[in-house]
């Protein structure tokens, strides 16, 4: 029975499709078997980042409204076997998506996967509530900036009362993911530290993902950056990342470019 | 601080980080607020307090501060009322 994942974030543009292609390749990478789910209908952009978007035929709206079937609209990866993608529709309404058809169709994936990764449009309307409701985690992809903060504490007020889970008493199990975060800097105090964005959102932390070249490098060529560059130190941070969330104890380090890593403090992961 | 400041020859811009900490706690503290409770609960128990000093004391509404911070473990609610001076005995007698 697979674990259903949202990585949603409120804000746009801090890495929420990233994250997405660079922990389900990881997942995949660790024997998992992976489903990634892009609901950014009209937007679609995480069959671009993973190369896949020249075999995009079905999609998730023409499997909610029983046009194709589910096995026809997923795309397997072509490096990795355990890797599928069921990309959005770029030409529907976005209101063709519907609760109801949406829990169908991850109840159906639930028996053959591992993990259901669920990638969320940006903002709060109904493509990032659809993303969310049927999840079991969260992982709040946070930038250290002012605005990006505020809108994680806005999803997790969402999360914590606008999932299924929530609504049955149950908690989603939230987690946050710092991105593009510069220790130099932090170090400056020119950018906002981990230990402050940890106590302002009082959620634990799943990893930090330095801003490094790598991450565009590898959307250009359309290949997850924990694929297409295992070495450098984002490909790194999400390998940790990801060993944390299948329950391993992973040190909480900041991988830095030239020098190998950089202990930043002792902190466990949630 | 940091070793670039030593020999980057012109002052080091003032570290903004505390600032944006700062803004970011108050700005959520009042945004919980809104969330977890009805929206006007502030405002209602401002004008409660008002209401129930006012029948004792003559104040000036302006000076009945309402605040609410939301912290992980624990929450307060903070009533900052002024008071004119001299009221002191009708205080004491309300009472």
């Amino acid at each position: 029975m697979a674990k259903v994942l949202v990585v949603t974030s409120g804000k746009g543009g801090v890495g929420k499709t990233t994250t997405t292609a660079a922990i389900g390749a990881a997942l995949a990478q660790n024997g998992k078997k992976v489903a990634v789910v892009d609901f950014d209908v009209g937007l679609r952009n995480l069959d671009l980042v993973l190369g896949a978007e020249r075999r995009v035929v079905f999609d998730l709206i023409n499997v909610v409204q029983g046009v194709a079937r589910l096995p026809q609209a997923l795309i397997r990866d072509k490096r990795l076997e355990n890797l599928s993608l069921l990309p959005a529709s770029q030409t529907r309404d976005k209101d063709a998506l519907t609760e109801e058809g949406v829990g169908r169709v991850i109840g159906e994936m639930r028996g053959n996967f591992d993990y259901i990764l669920c990638d969320s449009p940006a903002g709060i309307e109904r493509g990032a509530m659809l993303a969310m409701r049927f999840a079991d985690e969260a992982i709040i992809v946070t930038n250290p900036e002012v605005s990006s903060v505020r809108d994680s504490d806005r999803i997790i007020g969402m999360l914590d009362s606008k999932t299924v889970k929530a609504e049955k008493g149950e908690q989603v199990a939230k987690h946050i993911l710092l991105t593009r975060y510069d220790p130099a800097r932090a170090a400056r105090g020119e950018m906002l530290g981990i230990e402050d964005i940890l106590e302002i959102l009082a959620t634990p932390l799943l990893g930090i993902i330095p801003e490094s070249k790598d991450v565009l490098r590898a959307s250009n060529v359309g290949s997850p950056v924990t694929l297409n560059s295992p070495a450098s130190a984002p490909a790194r941070a999400y390998s940790d990342a990801t060993k944390r969330l299948i329950g391993e104890t992973v040190p909480m380090l900041v991988p830095s470019e030239p020098k190998g890593l950089m202990k930043l403090f002792g902190r466990r992961a949630a | 601080m940091s070793m670039f400041r030593l020999f980057a020859g012109r002052p080091a811009a003032p570290a903004t980080a505390p600032i944006a900490r700062e803004r970011l706690q108050i700005l959520l503290a009042h945004e919980r607020g809104l969330r977890d409770h009805k929206p006007d609960l502030l405002m209602l128990l401002r004008e409660e307090i008002l209401a129930a000093v006012s029948r004792h004391v003559a104040l000036d509404p302006d000076k009945v501060i309402v605040r609410m911070e939301r912290g992980k473990n624990v929450s307060t609610l903070e009533v900052d009322v002024e008071l004119p001076n001299g009221l002191e005995p009708a205080l004491a007698v309300a009472s």
